[in-house]
């Protein structure tokens, strides 16, 4: 690694470790929640081309799982019974929560990637559709109400979690775990074939690969992590509600990642940031961020399809290059000892 | 008065049953109307028409606004909502869909949900998200014995079948239909024979959208006007669509009707699951037959 990355990964630590005494922790967690939400997304779209319309199911099915293990714990299984289990502790709840999110990630892309492209989209919305109305129905989800008021109990029945810069380091570690596991998972051979497969597909297939499992488990670790970043979020906010399974929630993903830049590494981040910060600006203009965040969707796929960090990237990409060709030529100028520039 | 009886499930009032089954039937004219535009939309421009919902809100809002503001009555309504809901749609597709045909299909379903957002959102900041009522313009009906038949509700369901009827007619009988399919197939060819195919397309998704605010238009003596009421019917439209799959005029118009018939059906005999069964049935398929039941592999 060049020691210039070496120094910014240093800096940029510091600056996340620093940063609960400058700002409110609760807004720096909500950023972080929702942009681990967002990077588990941008695995999918970014790296495999499959846009799921649906990640609200895994988001708030993690959510819902760790509120109601963290808080009453007791699990009722139809045809099976009830079965009487103590509240957990909140990292019991949380994995609890991403497991169940990834099991209904497996659950849902086995029948979703069954079909391409645009189809895709809509089925993946469809069943989130259907687990949003088995949310509405469910008895433990208590309809409008959602779970409040989870309990901040100890993490690992030590670490005191009510207060709430200690929570904000916790929250880091989440975030920055999930964070690697994504940035392993798009820079390792994985992650090329899963860009093999984004790039052209037919051709994946005929190198042997096996198309289906492999946008499965990307699928899997996608909605895993989406449920990591729900469950972390019903945690922190104590509150698991019907909010983080609709499909506005799908949108909302789709607008952070696509606002960031779609297929970059911090895209997410600094669109879920963005996001997250209109909406705590503009809390008070109600149905007005319904119409905004429409009209950054406008914007960001008229105007910049590689949104911001896509942007950037460019930007600096195309100055390398005109640098560089700048620098062939001379030498092939210097080589056959005459000079680019224009003959007076 | 008799009782339909199933073995092991239930009895029902016969009342009871026609009456849900005729409430399905209505739903599934409406799902035909919108999966119709929906395939007619993607065969033509390669873009999943987000927004689709809003149009149809737009168009029960427009004969709403008609009504209270200029006193115009509902049969002009249903000329001439899906006129301004159609207009507005040729907008759309001039100032955004055109820039993004030669981008990934997925641009286009991103800027189609952007525009239903501000759409939607719009609607909720000046209506409330309470429906405004719409008075039926075909009071009463008839007892035919076995249930009693509301004249409106029978007229929407024909109404909706003559307009999906006519549309099959005009797409796979007629000159301009062939035209259609043909730029379907092939754009350049086509377009290479002289034909406007860039009009085409817009008047193609005109014509969608303008399909979209027309059953608006039929469901609002049935339903509450309301800012949300597209929202909801979208996603379950997305479903019919897959199950049908997007390959043939016809297959989207049975598959409306019948899946609208069979959430009725479920409403009757297991109301908990009725909300759900649309979405399950699209499940099966994708196990059973996941290029959908009148798809072609593509």
């Amino acid at each position: 690694m060049k020691p210039i990355y070496l120094a910014v990964g240093v800096a940029v630590l510091a600056v996340l470790l620093a940063l609960p005494h400058f700002m409110y922790p609760v807004f720096l967690m909500k950023v972080l929640c929702f942009a681990l939400f967002a990077c588990a997304f941008n695995l999918l779209i970014g790296y495999v081309g499959l846009l799921s319309f649906g990640h609200a199911a895994y988001f708030g099915g993690g959510a819902y799982i760790a509120a109601h293990m963290i808080k009453v714990g007791t699990i009722y299984i139809p045809f099976v019974g009830t079965i009487a289990v103590p509240p957990v502790t909140p990292e019991i709840g949380i994995l609890l929560g991403t497991l169940f999110a990834g099991l209904l990630g497996f659950v849902f892309g086995s029948l979703a990637i069954r079909r391409q492209g645009i189809y895709f989209a809509m089925i993946t919305l469809a069943l989130a559709e259907m687990f949003f109305l088995f949310c509405v129905q469910a008895p433990f989800t208590h309809n409008e109400d959602g779970i409040q008021a989870v309990p901040r109990s100890p993490m690992f029945g030590v670490i005191d979690t009510t207060n709430e810069t200690t929570l904000y380091y916790i929250v880091l570690v989440i975030f920055l775990i999930g964070f690697g596991i994504v940035y392993r998972t798009v820079h390792s051979p994985f992650g090329q074939v899963l860009k093999a497969i984004r790039e052209n597909e037919p051709r994946a297939i005929s190198l042997g690969y096996n198309v289906d499992r492999y946008k499965l488990l990307a699928f899997v670790i996608s909605c895993t992590l989406a449920g990591l970043a729900g469950a972390t979020k019903a945690f922190v906010f104590r509150l698991a509600s019907l909010t983080d399974v609709m499909w506005q929630m799908s949108g909302e993903v789709v607008l952070m990642t696509l606002l960031g830049g779609i297929g970059t590494v911090f895209g997410p981040i600094a669109g879920a940031a963005l996001i997250v910060g209109m909406q705590n600006y503009l809390a008070t203009l109600g149905e007005w961020v319904l119409v905004i965040q429409g009209a950054i969707f406008v914007a960001c796929v008229m105007l910049f399809r590689r949104g911001i960090v896509g942007e950037i990237r460019e930007y600096f990409r195309v100055r390398r290059a005109a640098a560089a060709s700048k620098a062939a030529d001379e030498a092939a100028g210097a080589a056959t000892g005459k000079t680019t520039a224009p003959v007076a | 008065m008799f009782e339909i009886c199933i073995p092991f499930v239930k009895c029902i009032p016969s009342q009871a049953l026609f009456a849900q089954l005729l409430l399905g039937l209505i739903n599934g004219a409406f799902y035909a109307m919108l999966s119709l535009g929906l395939a007619v939309i993607f065969g033509m421009l390669n873009v999943i028409n987000f927004a689709h919902g809003a149009q149809y809100m737009m168009g029960a809002f427009c004969a709403w606004m008609l009504l209270k503001w200029a006193g115009i009555n509902f049969w002009l309504a249903l000329l001439i909502a899906p006129v301004i809901v159609g207009l507005f749609a040729i907008l759309i597709e001039k100032i955004f869909l055109k820039r993004l045909y030669n981008y990934d299909h997925l641009y286009g379903l991103l800027v189609t949900f952007g525009l239903a957002l501000i759409i939607e959102g719009l609607f909720r900041k000046q209506f409330g998200s309470s429906g405004q009522p719409y008075d039926n313009p075909l009071p009463g009906g008839t007892n035919l014995g076995f249930m009693f038949l509301p004249t409106y509700r029978a007229f929407a369901v024909v109404a909706s079948l003559v307009v999906c009827i006519a549309t099959w007619i005009v797409i796979e009988k007629t000159k301009l239909g062939s035209y259609l399919r043909a730029a379907t197939e092939n754009q350049t060819l086509v377009r290479a024979f002289g034909i406007d195919v860039p009009r085409m397309m817009t008047l193609t998704y005109a014509f969608g959208a303008g399909l979209a605010g027309l059953a608006g238009v039929l469901a609002a003596p049935i339903q509450n006007v309301n800012p949300l009421m597209g929202s909801y019917l979208i996603v379950v439209v997305f479903a019919v669509v897959v199950i049908g799959g997007m390959g043939s005029i016809m297959g989207s118009i049975v598959t409306g009707f019948a899946l609208g018939l069979i959430e009725g059906l479920t409403k009757v005999f297991y109301p908990q699951a009725s909300n759900a069964v649309i979405f399950i049935i699209m499940a099966i398929v994708l196990l059973a037959r996941p290029a959908g039941l009148f798809g072609q592999t593509k």
